[in-house]
């Protein structure tokens, strides 16, 4: 048992890395799904969208051959509408609400058809919004993620000039650095990234990280408001012994890394155990197993009943084989020579209803043993809680609190994304810097 | 099983389809095929003096990704020799004698011409004629086709010289181009014809190419009207056809119905509002021979459910029932009513009736699924919300009379009743 990188070839990575939501190879196959849309009156898909995306608007325009104006559509309300399409857990979100769930049948495939429209766009570099002459108002956003990008967008597109923040080198926060590589490519990425930009107004500089290499105060100084879309930070501590054992990493830096290095140069050992059951959970399971791992074992405190997954997420890690043991609270990661050989875990029931209104486990005194020499923390992410605290903003356990109008604490300085959330989908944070950005243009008294 | 054979003017045919004077026709290969797969009788492709056709020929129109809701034709009459179709239609008529053999003819616009086309069509022991009066193009810039079809005293004429000669019965196809059917209907049959068949195509342009800037079809850079026939045409060879089987010269003679016929629902509606048989032509050219098998299983269930044993027990049926506006009962009325355990919520009903009708439709907020529900007094019952509604007897009309008698608008008007009830 050893943890190794290059495990497969070339093309079994291709293979595995594959996409798992693939596009519509062709027009005749788009419009034959956009033809089964009914074009519902104050549509629930629409609802159901985070960013309020009018589906029936721009799935019709697919069936009238109108792709330009779909993307539009989508993209006026939702700059993101690409990598959206490929990354929006859909089944809790509009194909969720479809109607047709409610006949027993499939739902529109809405996130395809998504795709198709705004690959168009993409690919053609289709430029669909004109930005107004610059009003000479400037805005800093520290993050270049989704919610800072959105935000941007919106801004620039009323003639604000906007200069972003980034700590890392590239732009697109975790889509770029976290978000499974079955779902969206380094390439795309990138792509989507300068399709928004190009709009123009929008400067990002790189390797500019908030608290070390530059300061709130400067920021202040030099624009006329700040937004701060920074996200959230590394995985949660377990906290129990045996965490500092070779072999044990932590589920976003096992994903930054298949998305910075490429594929073969991921070391992943043959028996991995994941700890936790949320997306990003399922993420580092299904993406260990397609690496070459030969067991992958997710084991979660409580049930299925309880889990932060989709349904759909958690059949995706079960059909790449992952299995998965219920009720089970790691207790120590366990070694040898200073690596890992087995994780212990107690077993657990359910008991009363916490605060979530969950039922939460309780240890039931038993414990069992895993064989492995990996283990891949995803219990949580953790906020920036010091950071937050050295910029005297105010927070919830490092979740920046901001008031109807996206506004912090500090006046001039708004917020919105994962750094609010603790931590949703890149839908949210989309719809976050759209708000952030109204409220802004508000504040500047642009709007 | 009731009996679903067919005897039109004593032609009899196993069933009562027959396929129309068109491509599907024209020649023995695609009628052996045609008669192998079981339809009842054929009307072969129309012949004439010779002619040439163009390319392209055919255009359509497509509805939300249906293709071909209707079919547009620049063709003429057959284009292969007279001999050669004479003789293949001589062999069919050996070999399949159990089906209706019907030719169309259109000869040039002398007595001599049809004379000399009915004998050759008669020597082949064809069953029986049909005069194409109806082709509206090409033959008719020839004084062919429509031209006559469209003037009832030509028609006259030209089916007076075609009974001088015909000794098997002759059947009169007509034109829809004509503001109506029923004048060029009474004078054929007037002058003899045994029976009536429509509609033929409908002049139309089916559409302009956004690139080339030129209508369908294309024929180098230009293209000119054609004739519309397929599910498209239905609604408008129905009326028609009503309007035949109501006219007291035209309906002393049996009706061949035409136009978008597709499926036996189809069908069993012309055969309802008169037809006494059908001709199918475009269903055929998007689907094959094959769909005789529906064709006829269908119509047999529905007759077998109805009760119904031959054919003739329910022709005409419907005929009456269509009366005039002023005979129309104006104490009924429904009214919608939504079944909430089927409702999927897609609110297609309300922003019907909102826009477009009588603001009968009630929306409450819900996330993400309104609730729809009608607003009893508001609802006038016209049908629209139902017509729309995507599932099944979701929406239905239920019965609210005014008042239990009979009341129509002549009395209406005499008794001074209210006008504006909505
Ligand atoms: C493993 C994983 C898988 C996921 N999968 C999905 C998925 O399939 N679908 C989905 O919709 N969502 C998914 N998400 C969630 C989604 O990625 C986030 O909700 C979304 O990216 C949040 O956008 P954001 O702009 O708020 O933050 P981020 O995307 O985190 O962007 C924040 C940006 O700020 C930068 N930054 C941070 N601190 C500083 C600083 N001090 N100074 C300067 N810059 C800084 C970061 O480098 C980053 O570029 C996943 C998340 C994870 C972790
Ligand atoms: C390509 C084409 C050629 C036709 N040729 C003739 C013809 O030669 N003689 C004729 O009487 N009708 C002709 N028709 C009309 C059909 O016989 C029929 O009346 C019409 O298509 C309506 O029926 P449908 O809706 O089932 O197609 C033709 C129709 C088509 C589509
Ligand atoms: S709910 Fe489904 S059918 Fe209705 S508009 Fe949305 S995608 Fe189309
Ligand atoms: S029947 Fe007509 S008026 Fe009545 S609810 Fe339906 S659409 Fe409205
Ligand atoms: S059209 Fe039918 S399914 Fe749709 S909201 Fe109305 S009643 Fe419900």
């Amino acid at each position: 048992m050893a943890i190794v990188d290059n495990r497969l070839s070339k093309e079994q990575y291709e293979q595995n890395f594959a996409n798992i939501r693939p596009p519509f190879e062709n027009k005749t196959a788009a419009v034959v799904e956009a033809n089964r849309c009914l074009f519902c009156y104050d549509a629930p898909c629409t609802k159901s969208c985070p960013t309020h995306i009018d589906v029936p608007k721009f799935i019709k325009q697919i069936t009238t051959d109108n792709i330009k104006g779909s993307a539009h559509t989508i993209f006026v309300s939702n700059i993101f509408g690409a990598g959206c399409s490929k990354v929006c857990p859909v089944e809790k979100l509009c194909e969720g609400a479809c109607v047709y769930n409610l006949l027993e049948e499939e739902p529109i495939q809405i996130a395809r058809l998504q795709q198709y429209a705004t690959a168009k766009a993409l690919e053609n570099n289709w430029q669909l919004f004109q930005r107004k002459p610059s009003l000479g108002t400037k805005v800093a956003i520290v993050g270049a993620g989704p919610a800072g990008l959105s935000c941007a967008h919106v801004l620039s597109r009323e003639g604000v000039d906007v200069t972003i923040f980034e700590k890392e080198a590239k732009g697109g926060g975790l889509m770029t650095y976290g978000i499974a590589a079955y779902k969206v490519t380094p390439q795309f990425c990138e792509d989507e990234v300068n399709y928004i930009t190009a709009i123009g107004g929008i400067e990002i500089k790189y390797n500019q990280e908030l608290g070390k290499n530059l300061s709130l105060a400067d920021l202040q100084k030099n624009y006329d408001a700040v937004y701060l879309g920074i996200g959230v930070g590394i995985a949660r501590n377990l906290d129990i012994p045996g965490e500092d054992l070779e072999g044990v990493v932590d589920a976003i830096g096992f994903i930054y890394d298949i998305r910075d290095k490429g594929y073969s140069s991921v070391p992943v050992g043959d028996k991995v155990a994941v700890i936790g059951m949320g997306m990003t959970a399922i993420d580092a399971a299904t993406q260990a197993k397609r690496l070459g791992a030969k067991e992958v074992t997710m084991v979660y405190r409580r049930t299925q009943e309880e889990m932060p997954c989709t349904e759909f997420e958690l059949n995706i890690a079960k059909l790449d084989g992952c299995e998965i043991i219920w009720l089970a609270a790691p207790k120590e990661v366990k070694g040898e020579t200073g690596k890992v050989k087995s994780l212990v875990c107690s077993v657990m029931k359910l008991g009363e209803p916490d605060a979530s209104g969950r039922r939460s486990p309780v240890d039931t005194g038993e414990t069992f043993s895993l064989e492995v020499d990996m283990v891949i923390k995803a219990a949580g992410q953790v906020p920036f809680e010091g950071l937050m605290e050295e910029l005297k903003i105010q927070n919830s356990k490092g979740k920046m609190v901001i008031d109807e109008n996206c506004s912090t604490n500090i006046k001039g300085v708004f917020a919105g994304g994962d750094a609010v959330n603790g931590g949703k989908e890149v839908v949210d944070a989309v719809e976050d810097g759209k708000s952030g950005a109204m409220a802004i243009l508000e504040y500047l008294g642009v709007a | 099983m009731a009996n679903i054979s067919s005897s039109f003017l004593g032609i009899k045919s196993p069933n009562p389809y027959w396929l129309a004077s068109a491509p599907p026709t024209d020649k023995i290969y695609n009628v052996k095929r045609a008669l192998d797969a079981g339809w009842g009788g054929v009307v072969w492709k129309t012949l004439g003096s010779q002619i040439k056709n163009v390319s392209s020929r055919y255009s359509a129109v497509d509805y939300n990704g249906t293709k071909v809701m209707g079919l547009n034709n620049i063709e003429l009459i057959s284009d292969r020799p007279l001999h050669l179709n004479l003789q293949e239609i001589r062999e069919i008529v050996k070999e399949y004698p159990d089906r209706a053999m019907i030719v169309s003819l259109m000869a040039d616009n002398n007595r001599e011409s049809w004379h000399e086309l009915i004998k050759q069509t008669e020597d082949t022991g064809a069953h029986g004629i049909e005069l194409n009066f109806g082709c509206p193009h090409g033959m008719t810039e020839r004084g062919m086709g429509a031209t006559v079809g469209q003037d009832p005293e030509i028609a006259c004429t030209v089916v007076e010289w075609v009974m001088e000669a015909a000794t098997i019965p002759v059947i009169t196809k007509l034109t829809p181009n004509v503001h109506s059917v029923v004048p060029t209907g009474r004078s054929v049959v007037k002058a003899g014809s045994n029976g009536l068949s429509l509609i033929n195509t409908i002049q139309s342009v089916t559409g302009v190419d956004l690139d080339t800037l030129v209508p369908n079809p294309y024929v180098a850079g230009k293209s000119v009207f054609g004739g519309y026939c397929g599910p498209a045409v239905k609604p408008i060879a129905l009326k028609m056809l009503t309007t035949i089987a109501q006219d007291d010269v035209t309906n002393k003679v049996p009706i061949s119905g035409i136009g978008g016929i597709s499926t036996w629902k189809d069908a069993v509606e012309f055969l309802l509002l008169g037809a006494s048989n059908v001709q199918v032509c475009t269903a055929v050219m998007k689907h094959g021979f094959r769909i005789i098998d529906d064709l006829c299983e269908g119509l047999n269930n529905w007759m077998d459910e109805k009760g119904f044993k031959t054919l003739n027990d329910f022709i005409g049926k419907s005929v009456p029932t269509l009366t005039h506006w002023e005979d129309l009962d104006i104490n009924y009325h429904h009214i919608a009513k939504i079944n909430q355990d089927k409702c999927i919520h897609c609110g297609l009903c309300y922003i019907a009736c909102e826009d477009a009708a009588h603001q009968s439709i009630n929306l409450e907020y819900g996330k993400p699924y309104n609730t729809y529900t009608v607003k009893v007094e508001e609802c006038v019952g016209c049908n629209l919300c139902k017509l729309l509604c995507p599932v099944d007897n979701c929406i239905t009309m239920e019965e609210h009379r005014v008042a239990p008698e009979y009341l129509n608008w002549t009395e209406f008007q005499k008794r001074g009743l209210p006008l504006n009830d909505h």
